[in-house]
């Protein structure tokens, strides 16, 4: 069984910019050791001998022609923001007062 | 004429062709099936509001002599995780609610280019991360066949719109089952191409590297001619393959002509023929099998040791490629926004915004992804998925040296109640044990009705599986069981959906 704690998923939550609940850390907690658990079978087999599969159809290097091609307007870029300047996306500050 | 939507949509093009019927009428017919069926069935997110507009455009340019494609004119219900500038797109998340992408999917343009029309985006798990569509962030769908089950997932909304009757045919996607699950659930055939066979650009992604999308159908041959107008090589999508495609309409029909089954060789995978497939599926598979034999198939046993480890490698391949294609998500430029109270920074607005877009499953998967891919454990458990994939590459590469098909259940068990596995996350993934090996080897696999469970009386699927870039020889296979099986049972299944209204 591996040692999940609440710690690591509040750690994880904030590496994956989710704002969880203390209740959703609780649930996940115990989730998350259940899951890795029960994944932890494939060390069995994934030995240093094994070549690892990041793309199951081979392809090699992928090019273009260096052409300008259809692009979206900054309209069109701009059109399902939560909100913008016009021109350009807005947000709110992006560093903390103790920063 | 009878009721249009009880022809399979091969016919509905050849009454448009020999004009016995307009787009208009067809288009009509359907929308008047959607209306009266949706309230119990809850297929559809979206609806068209312009699909008349398209069919009478449809209709005019035959006229003129103009049919683009052999299913101009036949309508189709979209899976919401395709981008579609006229309608929402969501992918079944609260995050996206009101999205209007600003460019349509290249599956889409396929789809408006070969004259066909759109009538909706149908209803899925939340970014398609589920098997009952009951992670969906809008409403649940129901099963046609009995609606307290689950149509399976997560394209449950394109399975019980083709399956009731509201669309002749539909797009779906498979990440690890999520068009063949659904179509075993719901008695209609479902396909899963080759990766990289139909192009991704413009699908909201799950898993990069898993994710494919293929049509939905009541018969094999409406599959083939939906697969001819979707597939083909991509520039938007680097992982498009660039070699030409036979016609799989062409095979469909080759091998619904087929008299035996003569010189086929097919295996019967022994890793997803036991544990865990229930005995009501068993013996329908059982029954296709000995089918195959009585029509001069051979069939041998294949083993596939790794396929055992299937299911444990995709929970970590799937959730680490979401977790980080998931990212976009983050309030600036589509979507939710949620801004907390005092002085947040937009890190926090970030934070806010996920936590309240993205229901549990999403946010279960994101964790578990970003846990597999964090500092100290990405070798231990991406790395170590990965190498499973070469594993169950290298056993069916072994298999198709001696067979030109594998088949296996296209899902363990009929269609679940709702509600039986959505607090067991676990039991929910294992039922896509039979599915995902395709998805990690990148194979096309189809799910075709094989008859009803004995003990429920609710629908059970085969899957058939073939070497990457064979997506023919399952049509042409396929076609050829489904006529065998039809013939043995007096009906085609698909074609008799309960009426649900």
């Amino acid at each position: 069984m591996s040692q999940i704690t609440p710690e690591d998923v509040s750690h994880l939550a904030g590496l994956a910019r989710i704002a969880l609940s203390e209740e959703e850390i609780s649930k996940l907690t115990g989730e998350l050791g259940a899951i890795v658990s029960a994944v932890e079978s494939i060390k069995e087999v994934a030995t240093q001998d094994v070549v690892p599969t990041s793309h199951p159809i081979p392809l090699g290097n992928v090019f273009r022609e260096d052409v300008i091609g259809e692009t979206l307007t900054t309209q069109e870029a701009l059109s399902g923001a939560p909100d913008h300047d016009g021109s350009r996306f807005r947000v709110t500050a992006i560093l903390g007062e103790e920063q | 004429m009878s009721d249009i939507t009880h022809v399979s949509a091969a016919e509905i093009a050849r009454s448009l062709a020999q004009g016995e019927i307009s787009s208009v009428e067809v288009t009509t017919a359907y929308l008047a099936r959607m209306e009266a069926t949706e309230g119990v069935l809850g297929s559809f997110l979206a609806r068209s509001s312009n699909a008349l507009e398209v069919a009478a455009a449809s209709d005019q340019a035959r006229s003129r002599g103009e049919t683009p494609s052999a299913l101009a004119g036949v309508p189709i219900a979209i899976k919401d995780v395709l981008c579609t500038t006229d309608m929402v797109t969501t992918a079944g998340s609260r995050i996206l609610e009101g999205w209007i992408p600003p460019y349509d999917a290249t599956v889409v343009t396929k789809l408006r280019q070969a004259g066909m029309v759109a009538l909706g985006k149908t209803n899925m798990d939340e970014f398609a991360m589920g098997s009952s569509t009951e992670h969906s962030g809008y409403h649940v769908t129901k099963n046609p066949w009995d609606i307290t089950r689950a149509p399976g997932g997560s394209g449950g909304g394109s399975a019980a719109a083709v399956a009731a009757r509201q669309a002749p045919v539909a797009i779906g996607s498979d990440t690890g089952g999520s068009i063949r699950q659904p179509a075993a659930f719901t008695g209609t055939v479902g396909v899963k191409p080759t990766y990289g066979g139909v192009s991704r650009y413009g699908v909201i992604a799950l898993a990069s590297s898993l994710d494919q999308v293929g049509p939905v159908s009541r018969t094999v041959e409406d599959a083939a001619l939906l697969h001819d107008v979707i597939a083909g090589h991509d520039p938007h999508d680097s992982t498009s393959i660039p070699t030409p495609w036979p016609s799989m309409a062409d095979a469909a029909r080759k091998g619904s002509q087929a008299e035996s089954l003569a010189g086929v060789r097919v295996g019967i995978v022994k890793q997803l023929v036991g544990e865990g497939i229930s005995p009501a599926v068993k013996q329908r598979f059982d029954q296709a099998v000995d089918l195959i034999s009585a029509h001069g198939g051979e069939v041998v046993e294949i083993d596939a040791p790794h396929c055992e480890y299937a299911v444990a490698a995709y929970y970590l391949v799937l959730p680490a490629e979401a977790s980080s294609n998931l990212a976009k998500f983050d309030s600036v430029r589509f979507g939710l926004r949620v801004t907390p109270e005092g002085n947040p920074t937009v890190e926090d607005v970030m934070s806010a915004t996920r936590d309240q877009g993205f229901g549990d499953e999403v946010k279960r998967r994101i964790i578990l992804g970003t846990y597999a891919l964090s500092a100290g454990y990405y070798d231990a458990y991406y790395g170590s998925a990965q190498k499973v994939r070469t594993l169950i590459q290298r056993d069916f590469a072994q298999a198709f040296e001696k067979v030109d098909v594998l088949l296996s259940p296209a899902a363990p068990t009929s269609a679940f109640p709702l509600g039986e596995k959505l607090e067991d996350p676990l039991a929910m993934w294992a039922g896509d044990l039979t599915t995902i090996p395709v998805n990690l080897a990148g194979i096309p696999g189809m799910s075709i009705p094989m008859g009803l469970a004995k003990d429920d009386g609710l629908p059970t699927g085969l899957q058939l599986m073939a070497p990457a870039y064979q997506d023919a020889r399952l049509y042409e296979l396929g076609a050829t069981l489904e006529r065998l099986i039809t013939d043995r049972d007096g009906v085609m299944l698909s074609m008799t959906t309960p009426e649900v209204i």
